[in-house]
């Protein structure tokens, strides 16, 4: 089976933020693979040990997001596309699922892997968006993937459980961190990876315009925060403090 | 106003954000799948002066597609100016189709939401929650999903006009079949309604440390939650998630353990009314939010906490 999966460059989530001059989050800074998608990539590279196929990544981002791209090379995909263009600068999330339809509908995947939301935008809006604009049925927040022939069964959670959802290929699914533990890149990975192909497209080899952006941010302010309070080191009285606190709250 | 269902019953945060709807402007509810009907009346109450329904059992057994389908045939009947989402996972699967399909976008993740200049302008938690990102929808209809907890649900008494809408969903849309429904977890105070939240983070050290914070939560009538890390890290299950992918809380007490203090944590739980933060970093962020902040030992500070708590019950 044919498996894309989509991949991020991200803000490492251990560096601290910054802002751009336009508002915009910094992605300057250190920037990694999304963790959520490391486990996108490993549950592709299973599923391809698996059944056989192909797995290819596909990233939007400035030139140097092929370094995620190349780190899920190391791990064992295949091949990688990533959309890069100054047009896509501020992409908001229909801008970035139309552009990586365009990009995804030419491979025709089997199955399409995403993580259920990035680390620094955790909105995780553009899978559904994907799934509408490449015409699939999506199987979301997926903790577990079974494909047999072209039934495809997922469980999903849910606040209380999961889910099983079963569909036919081909398909999106978003799957959370704990679909699979994403395993270290070898030597030989990480040299074989040098050698793959990760081809860079513009808007417009995928023949799509910009347009007018859903949203615009008018505006920031300091969100209200909370007073700091008392810190103190544990010694003979904290537990005394604590209890004080609760019984003012009145839960003991 | 999509009126989110589960299993028939109208999602808590669909009130919630009633709320704030009916404030902004003449309300009309769309609730799909078994039990809609009986939902417009709970709707109703909460401002709907409308609700669409539709009983098609495709609402309750297909993902998102259905939904999407009935939403897109409703919005050419009425051409809506904004269309209001709760920040769940299911809402989110049908709000991004119906974004892509009507060509329209979407701001997610709102906090708050006003009426500016005939439009909508969201304001969205950003950069590490430190600001508030006023964003102005720059389309129509404009599409927000908001996070739950941001509005208290209250009832003005109502009642809402019941209409069928029509729409018939094809066997293209009924693709992502849900065939069996699992429950887990069996909590013994829900999380979101309880009044003292224990939460455990990387600094419980493992999972094997978290009977320590049942025993706690056990002794002051509360539930155990966790951080994104540690559910990340399978120590314990995704029901236990606070933060802005997990469950939102405002319990009346929130003990921090262990947790130093991520966005992606604090904006699930800053609305707490007394916050306690026990961490062995006396800089970790959650200390600058506390109330209380105990610097030590999260495993000698927590069964001392347990046993001392017992002791004043005695």
């Amino acid at each position: 089976m044919k498996i894309v999966v989509t991949v991020k460059q991200v803000p490492d989530p251990n560096s601290t933020l910054t802002l751009e001059a336009d508002n915009s989050l910094s992605r300057e800074k250190e920037v990694v693979l999304d963790p959520g998608d490391e486990c996108g990539v490993e549950e592709a590279l299973q599923l391809k040990e698996a059944h056989g196929g192909e797995v290819v990544l596909v990233s939007m981002g400035p030139e140097r997001a092929k370094d995620a791209i190349r780190k899920g090379l190391s791990m064992g995909a295949d091949r990688g596309i990533l959309i890069t263009d100054p047009q896509l600068a501020g992409a908001d999330a229909l801008l970035t699922a139309r552009a990586l339809a365009a990009a995804i509908k030419a491979e025709s995947p089997d199955l399409v892997i995403c993580g259920t939301e990035s680390y620094d935008g955790s909105t995780g809006m553009v899978p559904p968006m994907l799934a509408e604009l490449l015409g699939l049925p999506q199987l979301t927040v997926a903790k577990k993937v079974e494909v047999d022939g072209s039934n495809l069964k997922v469980h999903r959670q849910t606040a209380d459980g999961y889910e099983v959802l079963e569909a036919s290929t081909p398909a999106l699914i978003t799957v959370t961190a704990a679909i699979a533990e994403p395993r270290y890149a070898s030597l030989k990975g990480i040299m074989a990876a040098r050698s793959k192909e990760i081809k860079l497209v513009g808007l417009g080899d995928l023949g799509i315009e910009r347009g007018e952006t859903a949203e615009t941010i008018e505006g920031l302010t300091d969100a209200e925060t909370r007073k700091a309070g008392v810190v103190i080191e544990f010694d003979g009285t904290a537990i005394d403090r604590i209890l004080q606190v609760l019984t003012e709250a009145k839960v003991v | 106003m999509y009126a989110e269902l589960s299993q028939g019953v109208v999602a808590p945060t669909v009130l919630e954000l009633l709320a704030k709807a009916r404030e902004l402007g003449e309300v009309e509810a769309i609730a799909l799948g078994t039990g809609a009907k009986a939902a417009a009346a709970t709707l109703g109450k909460h401002g709907a002066k409308v609700v669409h329904v539709n009983e098609d059992k495709a609402f309750d057994d297909y993902l998102a597609e259905p939904a999407t389908d009935a939403l897109a045939a409703l919005y050419k009947q009425g051409t809506p100016d904004l269309i209001l989402f709760g920040f769940t996972s299911d809402s989110r699967d049908v709000a991004g189709r119906l974004a892509a399909r009507l060509d329209v976008g979407l701001i997610s993740n709102a906090a708050d939401i006003v009426a500016k200049d005939g439009g909508f302008v969201a304001k969205v938690p950003y950069f590490g929650g430190a600001k508030i990102a006023s964003m102005k929808a720059n389309k129509k209809p404009a599409i927000v999903l908001v996070r739950p907890k941001s509005f208290e649900a209250s009832e003005v008494g109502g009642t809402a006009e019941v209409k069928d809408l029509a729409v018939s969903i094809d066997a293209g849309s009924k693709r992502s079949h849900i065939v069996e429904r699992v429950v887990e977890a069996s909590e013994k105070v829900k999380l979101e309604d309880a009044r003292v939240v224990i939460s455990g983070g990387r600094g419980m050290g493992g999972p094997d440390n978290f009977p320590l914070l049942e025993d706690l939560a056990g002794a002051l009538g509360g539930a155990v939650g966790a951080s994104r890390a540690v559910v990340d890290a399978g120590w314990v299950p995704y029901s236990m998630q606070v933060g802005q992918t997990g469950k939102s809380v405002r319990p009346g007490v929130y003990i921090a353990v262990g947790i130093s203090g991520a966005m992606q944590h604090t904006v699930g739980m800053k609305a707490s009314k007394v916050i306690i933060a026990i961490n062995k970093d006396a800089e970790a962020p959650i200390m600058k939010m506390a109330d209380l902040g105990v610097v030590g030992d999260a495993l000698k500070i927590v069964p001392a906490l347990t046993a001392a708590v017992k002791a004043k019950k005695r």
